[in-house]
């Protein structure tokens, strides 16, 4: 009889901080101390608090173990499973803030990380083993594809689901029963579903961690749209570099066909639906629904233009309805619990919760999802736990390369679509990165935009060639060549391309340089005309320099330096007996070497 | 899948696999399994307990965890009920077969079994 559950986060995050390895270590232990009939492991998918990992939780306890090593297993196993006794020392006490209860135990739901949380589409994420289809089934899964199957019209299902107010996820926050409204009414021999999986933003991964953690629920929210639909087929379209994810949606997707969820007559309703997965090469465009389903018939991978509308003349030129992974996601919670359930949550026009991957300048590193209209503050300083070091907050970046940056001074913006759009960002497929007084705007813009330029399909001009320009012209400014005039050329260029480009890859491209532009312009005419980088980032303009007052002499600097551009002087500082050092600007790379060195503050850059 | 009852019926035989992840709720009994516990035989107890609530259907109201040792060595295996609003009880000198009786008499049917607790012990 099992008395207690081990639960081991398998999520990408956990699984490269070694969890695998230590499941192995707590099979075998547990196998010394004779534990096997009475303790169960469980692999699960992503806790959210990557930063901690790798995350281990011991059930009914709820024991919230972080960063275990293989050497702590078997004090766990000998001391917690057989003794009872908790390893305080691998306990995450949250820097004192969490209450624990009156047997001295912290829930993992307690921390001020999850406290505020309100989890929805992550429901089942670091609940349920993930390749067990009956874990699914015991969290009532499947149970809205059966509801709508035997209880409901296709009508109703879409009626339910536009009462809602649920927006697309993937960043463009179109109304998702207006989508399937639009699809429904067509008619042809055959329709589609499709799922972008096809993540590209940097710093973002709410979707792998739900297909990795949760993928029944895809299965199930595809088929419950495909019936609204009438649509008997699906594609999963996820990128190669996923592996954890394919391979766990693989092994759902059997297992749903194998209880006969998918197939022909579900339910006994004469409702045939089936799902095949297709692996994206990890082109940033083939996120673009046009470009996606270009690739998915098998051709490169590139958008064409609208109308006519994937709704239309979509996949294989027939009528298409295309999701994200967390819009989908959301779907069965929506059918069970209600459109009023749903429309309770969040602001007037941005419905239900909202995933973000917190990254970057940022203390608790991980997945979130919180109601709609949390402010940014909330997000950073309670759930995120702060700027590391003492920093202070400069700007948040949200929708990666086709987002824009929120500043410290709209911190207490209230999170959703059309308060971002107001203020020239956008909440694109929910990547949160933090920056602090460290980073440069520029800098950081620059970043955004080479990979842009790198992930550019070529297609059309404005977005081939101006996404270029436009990168060389910030390339001058941060290398201090920049004039005021460039800036007013940016400003155009980036008018330009948002305007003429095809598809949305091209037309939100500037966006990070816009936004910088309007909240931090006074960074750019720094590096224009004072040739300065006010966070010290950019190379071109920095100089290093010890000051032979402080200097001891110690030679620890010039030692380090891999271009030898440390010599000493003879110059002797009262007090000092060694003569100090200086550095040849002529032959420093400023890679900071000697200034990380010293141990006596001598060296500055500026 | 041909029916709901179908599913409805993988739900109930999964039900009792997946609630221990609730989390603790209801009356929370804690069974003393440190060195000097599992010598005076702490295992079948805690195993009794457990297999018991299962059988009885009692979980999500009843939890059974462990803990160390509580100083009271001497009365090893220690069984102690709390339950939110009541005081605690605390059972000792338990076996399987007393485990049983508390787990019908006491969890399932709300009567302190005073025969094993400390006080009618220890008097």
């Amino acid at each position: 009889m099992i008395r207690s559950q081990v639960l081991i986060c398998g999520g990408t995050g956990c699984t490269s901080s070694g969890s695998q390895k230590i499941q192995d270590v707590f099979e075998a232990k547990l196998a010394k101390y004779d534990l096997q009939s009475e303790i169960k492991l469980v692999r699960t998918g992503c806790f959210g608090l990557c930063e901690l990992g790798p995350v281990v939780i011991v059930y009914p306890d709820g024991t919230f173990y972080s960063r275990v090593t293989v050497d702590d297993v078997e004090e766990i196993v000998s001391e917690h499973l057989l003794k009872g006794r908790r390893v305080e020392r691998l306990v995450y006490d949250d820097h004192g803030k969490a209450q624990a209860d009156e047997f001295g135990n912290i829930a993992l739901t307690d921390t001020t990380f999850y406290k505020t949380q309100n989890r929805v589409v992550l429901r089942n994420c670091g609940v349920i083993n993930p390749e067990d289809i009956d874990e699914y089934i015991a969290m009532d899964g499947y149970a809205a594809l059966g509801k709508v199957l035997t209880e409901m019209t296709p009508e109703e299902v879409i009626q339910v689901v536009t009462d809602s107010g649920l927006r697309g996820r993937g960043g463009g926050g179109f109304p998702t029963g207006r989508k399937w409204a639009l699809c429904a009414p067509n008619k042809a021999d055959q329709k589609y579903v499709v799922c972008n999986a096809d993540e590209g933003d940097p710093g973002a991964f709410m979707d792998r961690s739900v297909l990795e953690g949760d993928p029944h629920c895809i299965i199930e929210a595809m088929a419950i749209c495909g019936y609204a639909c009438g649509c008997s087929k699906g594609y999963v379209y996820v990128r190669a570099e996923y592996p954890i994810a394919v391979q766990r949606l693989t092994i759902a997707i059997e297992q749903a066909r194998e209880y006969g969820l998918l197939g022909e007559n579900i339910f006994d309703s004469g409702f045939d639906f089936d799902l095949e997965i297709r692996l994206g090469a990890g082109a940033f465009v083939c996120g673009e629904e046009t470009a996606l389903m270009t690739s998915i018939e098998g051709n490169r991978g590139e958008p064409r233009p609208r109308p006519p509308f994937p709704a239309v003349k979509g996949l294989f030129g027939k009528p298409t309805v295309e999701n994200n992974v967390e819009t989908f996601a959301n779907i069965p919670q929506i059918i069970l619990r209600g459109a009023e359930w749903f429309a309770s949550m969040g602001t007037e026009r941005s419905k239900g919760t909202k995933v973000f991957a917190l990254g970057g300048k940022i203390n608790h590193t991980g997945l979130v999802e919180i109601p709609m209209g949390t402010t940014l503050e909330h997000i950073i300083y309670e759930i995120g736990g702060g700027i590391p070091n003492g920093k202070k907050f400069k700007a948040a970046q949200t929708g990666g390369p086709s987002g824009g940056c929120i500043p410290a001074s709209l911190i207490e913006t209230e999170v959703d679509y059309d308060n971002l759009t107001a203020i020239g960002c956008m909440m694109g497929s929910g990547g949160l990165i933090v920056m602090d007084e460290d980073s440069c705007m520029v800098d950081m813009a620059k970043f955004f935009l080479e990979f842009t330029v790198d992930e550019s399909c070529g297609k059309c001009t404005p977005c081939r060639v101006g996404t270029k320009r436009l990168l060389e012209l910030l390339d001058k400014i941060t290398s201090g060549k920049g004039t005021m005039e460039d800036i007013d050329r940016i400003e155009d260029l980036c008018n330009y391309i948002k305007t003429n480009s095809l598809c949305g890859l091209g037309q939100t491209a500037p966006n990070p340089v816009l936004a910088t532009l309007k909240f931090f312009r006074d960074e750019y005419v720094a590096h224009v005309q004072e040739k300065k980088c006010p966070a010290g980032v950019c190379k071109d303009l920095l100089t290093f320099t010890i000051d032979k007052d402080k200097c001891i002499g110690c030679g620890l600097c010039a030692r380090n330096c891999p271009v030898e551009c440390i010599s000493q002087t003879d110059y002797v500082a009262p007090k000092h007996r060694r003569a100090s050092y200086e550095i040849n600007p002529e032959k420093c790379i400023k890679c900071g070497a000697c200034m990380s060195n010293c141990k006596f503050k001598a060296i500055s850059k500026q | 899948m041909k029916s709901l009852a179908e599913l409805q019926a993988i739900k109930n035989r999964m039900k009792d696999k997946v609630n221990l992840r609730d989390g603790l709720e209801g009356i929370r009994v804690v069974v003393g399994m440190a060195t000097c516990g599992i010598a005076a035989g702490a295992r079948p107890v805690l195993n009794a307990l457990v297999e018991g609530v299962n059988k009885e259907g009692l979980e999500g109201k009843v939890s059974v965890t462990q803990t160390g040792c509580i100083g009271l060595c001497q009365y090893e295996p220690i069984v102690e009920v709390f339950e939110a609003g009541k005081e605690k009880v605390t059972y000792v000198k338990m076996t399987p077969e007393k485990a049983e009786e508390v787990l019908h008499t006491h969890l399932k049917g709300g009567q302190v079994v005073g025969d094993y607790t400390i006080g009618a012990v220890s008097a």
